[in-house]
Formats: C-alpha cells, structure tokens, sequence
C-alpha cells in the first residue's frame, strides 16, 4: 500500500472516529444525528428486519439502472448530432452550461401528468437530469479526437458509421467515461429528488418518510445506504477510468 | 459566425422550443401543460408583485454568501492541496467522491443541524458549489506544464515571483472554468434547500405551487428561473472563453 | 562514387519517361476568409508529372503548403482550381485507391496494440487471417518493433509510434505513397536508417514515393527528384535531378556530389525561408 492509500485510509476513519466521539460525547445529539457505528447496526436491522428494504430498494435500483441507460445512450447519440450541427451547438452551449444550475426535478410534477406515478415517471425524472452530462462530454470528447485520426479514416475509405464505431467512439472512449460517471451521479440525484417529491415506493421515499416520522436511526440507516452506494458505484468507475487512462495516455 | 446570424439562430431555436412547448400543450392538454404565451403572462405578473421580489431577494442573500463561501473556500482550499503533491494525490479521490454522492438525500441532515433558514440554504449551497471549485483548481495546477516551472527556475525567479508571474496566468483559464460551475452548482444548492428546507425563497413558494398544483405558477417560475440561470451562464461561458483564447 | 553518377542518366528513363502516374495541372488552394482571418492563398500554382516508380522529396519553407499538397493528392482536400490525376483519372476530393498516406502527426490508434494497428487497414480490406499475420510480421520486424508487438502506442516513444504508423501505410502496399514528414519524430540515426528502410522497400515494390520533409540532407539522400517550394503561396522553384543510382543508400553522404547538391538546394531555400520568417 503506497503512503497516500494509507493517509487516505487514515483521513476516513479518522473523520468518523471523530464524528462518532462528538455524537457519543453528546456534542452533536441524537436529535441531530446518531453515531456512525449506530448507522451501520441500524441499517444491517433494517435489512434483516423490514420487508420494505428488499422491495423499496430493488424498486429504486431498477429504475435507476434504466435511466442510466437512457440518459447514456440517449446522451451519446444527441451530443453525435449536435456535434455535426456547429450553429444549433453555439445555441445549446448556454442551455447546456447552466442546466444544472436549476434543479431541473421541479418539472417533475410534468412527468407525473405525463406518465403517471410510478417507474416510468422516476425514470424520465432521473434520465433527463443525467442526459445533459453526456450530452456535454459527448460533445468535448468529440472535439478532442485528434484530426489526424479522421483523416485516417478517409484515407481508410470508411463509411460515416464505421467511423463512428472504429475510430470515433474509441478515440473519445476516455472522455466519454467522464460524462458516464457524472450521467450515473445526476441519475441518481434525479431518481431520489423525485422519490422525495411523490412516489409510491422507492428508497428515497423512506428517507423522506423516515425524516418526517422523526425517525433518525431509519433514516440514518438508509442514507448510510445510498451514500454508500453512490460512493461504491463512483469507485468502481473510477478504477475502470484509470485503468483506460493507463493505456491510452502512458 | 456573425453577430447577426447568431441572432437569427437563437430567435429560430427559440421559435422552435416555443412551437414544441405549444404542441405538447395542445397534446397533454392544456390544465396539465400552460401553453407558453400563458406561461409568459403570469411571468409577467409574478414580476409586478411585490412578493416575488421579496422571495427573489430572500434567495439572492442566500445565494450570494453560498457563492461567496463556495468560491473563496474553495480555491484556498484548492490551491493549498493542489501545491503540495501528496496533499493531491491523498486528496483528490476523497473530495472527487464527495462530489459526485448525492447531496439532495443530506437535506434532513442539514435541516436537523441547522434548522429552517438562512444557514441551511448557505450550507446546502456551499455543500454543492465548493467541491468543483477546488477540483478544479487542484486539476488546473496538477496540469500546469512541468517546463513552465522548470524555466521559472532557470530564471531564478523567487517563490512569489513564480506563483505570481508563471503558475497564476497558467492555471488562470481552468479557475474560471472552475468559478462557474461553482457558480451554477450553489445556485442548484440553494434552490434544492429552499425546496425542502425553507419558509421564504423562489424554492419555497415553488414548491408551494406545486404541492397545490398550481400548474401554471409552477411553469412560470421554473421558466423565469430557467432563463436567468441561461443568461447568466451564457455571459459566464462568454467570460471563460475570453480567458480560454487569450 | 564517379562524376557521372550525377547525371540524370538512368538505364530506363526513355521507357518510363512517358509512364506518367501522378499529374498536378495548374492546381492552386486559397483557404477563404473565415471570422477574423483573411483569406490565404496556400498553394499554387503547381506544375508536376510524377513518374511511375519515381522517389520526389519535397522542401521548402515553413506554410509553403507542402502539407496541402500532399493532402490534395491525397483526396483529403480539394483544390480551388486546376486539375489532379493519377493514372489519368481525376482526384475529386476523394481518396483515390492504391494510395498510402503516412501523417506528420501521431495517427496510431491508442486503443489497439501495435499489430493490431498495423493490421487495420489489412482487416478493413477482409483480407485472409494468415496473409494478414505474414505481413504484420514482417512489418513489425522491418520496423524494429518485435518487442512491442502487443504493446499499446502509449508505451512506447514518439519515434517507435511513427514507425506503426509507417508499418500500418506499408503493409497495404500502396502504389503511390505519400510521406509527410514522417521521421520528424525520430533522431537522426533512426531517421537514417528508416530512410535507407523506405529507400530498400521503394526498390522492392516499385511505388512511386512523395516525401515531404524539412531536412536537406534527407530529400537530397533519397530522392530521385528533389523539389524545392518557394514561401506562401508555395510553388515549385526548380525540381533538381540527384541522378543518384538506385540502390543507393546513407553512406552516399560522404561524398562531394552530396555535398554540392545540398549547397546548392540550401542557396535556393534560404531566401525563401527569410521571406516566409519575415513580415507578411
């Protein structure tokens, strides 16, 4: 283990050492948070004990992995055409820059009329938050493709599609991983602000249940569980986008 | 491209946008969607009562110290780290992880520390716009090219003569990268917590609306909302691009 | 080497004097005015018949537009006037076949190792797996690369990744191959012996070579024909024979010849290499 992983290591549980001491040492009461250690009981009961945690969380999961889809595909192929339409771009540059200034889930009510409650609703609220984060790295990673490689591909006589698939998509597959990571992020945000608006089930529906029950060690249970799973999935990418970094630049 | 045909271009997509909002209208109907031309009108309205502005003002405060802190914070923080090489490589994955969790499922944390108010919006705000700020402050001098230091040695410049003259200037285009989805990410903040966590603000009777289901206020504000966070990021990115050429 | 070896004698040259492969008539490229910048006559007019088999080398002055020259041979850019064939049939803004373009800059594609980036094109063309894996191999070992076969192009230096992308042009075997500046990147013992490399494979497939190139001692080393540009719009000054025979390699440097011929092409490039320098 190098010195940083081991200084990292030491900066976490350092961190909820101390939040665990002031929560203990009644600093910070039980009103306003419960220790660390108490999250991770709390939430291995919840697990084991409700029969919501398994349906609310796989319901939450479910449509989350959907939008991800979506906003990922759907988000590669809009910024492909925006690419090639220079003017139409000079025009969304703004829209794109300040999308998420606006929390973008006060339309969700919309989706609602729209879709109804329920999966389809989470989903479009989750996959139209995410979409504009492809959608800008789509559009970086295209500019950043180095023009030589797409004269090779004239030169190599490929068709408009074959160059998308062997020399642009992999060309831009490093930034493209960035604007992955940030769509996953705003997914989840999307998915959970509009569990916490209206929703029949879902996680986020819980936390915010769980808060207005004044229920702290449920909520600190499930919170611990999404931060968590943010936190997971974020890693994971983060190792995968390291590893292509590896390759192609050194 | 000229001035003018630019123009041309936004006032067709505008076209576009306010024909497609039309027709949707049309289709969903018209309780469910206000069209746009009634949209606009009761924007209209909002602007000529006084309790808009009230609640404008009440966001603004919030905004404003939430941006103050973000950005100042966040660039001492970003160059502290960023100048020594084991502060980033310890730091940067950790704060790279605070920035991508999903803040919005802290607001009850938040409004258990701090209750309804002022200070949750500013610590929701700065919960959000502080941590691009230093990313990318950190991301701008990890990127500095190493021959720009090395000739600021050669030259035997002094320690505050290299971080004035050489590493400023360099990093100087990336921070204001970094000053602006700052800027946007705490005004997202500040709206987040006025939406579940305030009393007052353009958040507060947002959400108000829309739990009455007053369609119609919840489109207007959502698009007076819309178009100032446009307009200002569009003079923003205007900024940035200077800096980026020049 | 003998005084007469100068003299542009070849034992064939009447019979291949009227096999003509590439001709430039009166071409001239004027990239126009965009926001803020005015328009730029690059090229022309340019005058040129290549031979069948003939090794051209190309100096001149930096934006002389030896860049677009290769490129509007190439089919990558069409010119604003006048006429490019090879074979008789015209280049119209398309790629023509049987052509190989090696790029001044780093073209190696980071995603593949170094044998599959050199088996692209082969692959692209649905050739069989086994000629395909004879040729690679060759390729790789000509180039010096058999320890990185299944390296990717970010291990390795900006030299080696050149001489993928030298390997990737060749194995196509192009009748007309096209070189800009492509041992830029390389030092100058490598640069030498790639050149005596290129020289060995231009004798054994017969194609016809055009090499653009900011070193004297090279175009005056490999060519037949050295062509010197004059600054923007760039135009060919005078096409100097080296008369050299063609199993030639670097040792011909040593001799007086060489250093004539390179005096007298740096005579005809140093005004204009002021000029392009100096105010425009």
């Amino acid at each position: 283990m190098t010195r940083a992983r081991i200084l990292q290591w030491a900066i976490v549980l350092g961190a909820f050492g101390l939040l665990e001491a002031l929560c203990r040492f009644r600093i910070i009461t039980p009103f306003t948070m419960i220790p660390p250690s108490e999250m991770v009981v709390s939430l291995i009961r919840i697990a084991r004990t409700q029969s919501w945690f398994a349906e609310d969380t796989l319901y939450s999961l479910r449509n989350l992995m959907v939008a991800v889809v979506i906003a990922v595909f759907g988000g590669y192929l809009a910024g492909l055409v925006v690419h090639a339409l220079p003017r139409l771009r000079a025009c969304l540059d703004p829209l794109f820059s300040s999308y998420y200034s606006v929390p973008t889930f006060i339309l969700y009510p919309l989706f609602i009329v729209l879709f109804g409650i329920g999966p389809m609703s989470l989903i479009v609220m989750g996959s139209v938050f995410g979409v504009v984060a492809m959608i800008s790295a789509t559009l970086t990673a295209l500019d950043r493709i180095p023009r030589v490689l797409v004269k090779v591909a004239r030169i190599e006589k490929l068709g408009p599609l074959r160059t998308i698939a062997l020399i642009k998509l992999p060309a831009a597959a490093p930034h493209l991983f960035t604007g992955l990571k940030l769509a996953v992020a705003y997914c989840i945000i999307g998915v959970i602000a509009g569990e916490f608006i209206l929703a029949t089930a879902g996680i986020g529906r819980r936390l915010s249940l769980s808060y207005n029950n004044f229920d702290n060690a449920t909520m600190y249970g499930v919170l611990l569980l999404i931060l968590a799973f943010a936190a997971s999935v974020n890693g994971a990418l983060n190792v995968w986008e390291r590893r292509i970094h590896r390759r192609w630049f050194r | 491209m000229t001035a003018r045909g630019r123009m041309l271009d936004y006032a067709l997509l505008g076209l576009a946008l306010y024909a497609g909002w039309w027709a949707l209208a049309t289709m969903v109907g018209t309780d469910a969607l206000t069209p746009p031309n009634r949209t606009l009108e009761r924007a209209g309205e909002l602007l000529s009562t006084a309790s808009f502005w009230r609640h404008t003002r009440a966001t603004g405060t919030a905004f404003a110290w939430a941006c103050l802190l973000s950005l100042a914070g966040g660039l001492l923080i970003g160059l502290a780290v960023g100048l020594s090489r084991l502060a980033t490589e310890v730091g940067e994955p950790l704060i790279g992880t605070l920035y991508t969790i999903p803040k919005i499922t802290l607001y009850p944390v938040v409004l258990l520390a701090f209750g309804l108010g002022l200070s949750a919006k500013i610590a929701f705000g700065v919960l959000h716009g502080i941590f691009p700020v230093i990313l990318l402050t950190i991301g701008a001098i990890r990127n500095t090219k190493q021959v720009y230091l090395k000739s600021a040695r050669v030259m035997k410049l002094t320690r505050t003569q290299t971080a004035l003259h050489v590493l400023a200037p360099a990093i100087v285009p990336e921070i204001v990268t970094g000053l602006r989805i700052g800027f946007s990410s705490a005004l997202l903040g500040t709206l987040v917590a006025e939406l579940f966590a305030s009393e007052e603000g353009l958040g507060f009777i947002l959400i108000r609306a829309m739990e009455a289901n007053r369609v119609t206020d919840v489109m207007a504000l959502a698009f007076l909302l819309f178009a100032f966070a446009a307009g200002v990021g569009g003079v923003l990115l205007a900024v940035e691009r200077r800096f980026h050429h020049g | 080497m003998s005084s007469s070896a100068i003299a542009p004698a070849r034992a064939d040259a009447s019979a291949s004097e009227r096999d003509i492969h590439v001709q430039f008539r009166d071409v001239n490229h004027v990239y126009p005015a965009r926001a803020g910048h005015e328009a730029v006559h690059a090229l022309g007019p340019i005058d040129l018949a290549l031979q069948r088999g003939e090794f051209l080398s190309i100096i001149g002055p930096s934006g002389c537009g030896k860049t677009t020259l290769l490129e509007v041979l190439a089919g990558l850019v069409t010119p604003t006037s006048g006429a490019v064939e090879i074979d008789g049939r015209a280049v119209q803004g398309a790629v023509p076949d049987g052509v190989g373009v090696v790029f001044q800059e780093d073209a190696s594609f980071p995603w593949l190792t170094v044998a599959d980036n050199i088996a692209f094109s082969l692959k692209r063309a649905g050739m069989e797996k086994a000629e395909i894996a004879t040729r690679v191999d060759y390729a790789i070992g000509l180039m010096g690369l058999t320890r990185f076969r299944k390296a990717y192009p970010s291990q390795l230096s900006g030299g080696m990744r050149q001489r993928v992308c030298i390997a990737r042009t060749l194995v196509t075997r192009p009748k007309l191959i096209l070189l800009d500046e492509p041992f830029g990147a390389l030092d100058q013992q490598t640069r030498l012996i790639m050149g005596e490399e290129l020289l060995k494979l231009w004798r054994e497939t017969g194609a016809t070579v055009m090499l653009i190139t900011h070193s004297l001692d090279e175009a005056a080393l490999l060519a037949d024909h050295v062509a010197v540009m004059s600054a923007r719009p760039g135009h060919f000054i005078e096409v100097i024979a080296t008369g050299w025979p063609r199993d030639r390699d670097s040792r011909l440097a040593s001799t007086p010849e060489f250093g004539a011929l390179t005096s007298r092409l740096w005579a005809l490039l140093r005004d204009e290499s002021i000029k392009a320098m100096g105010p425009t």
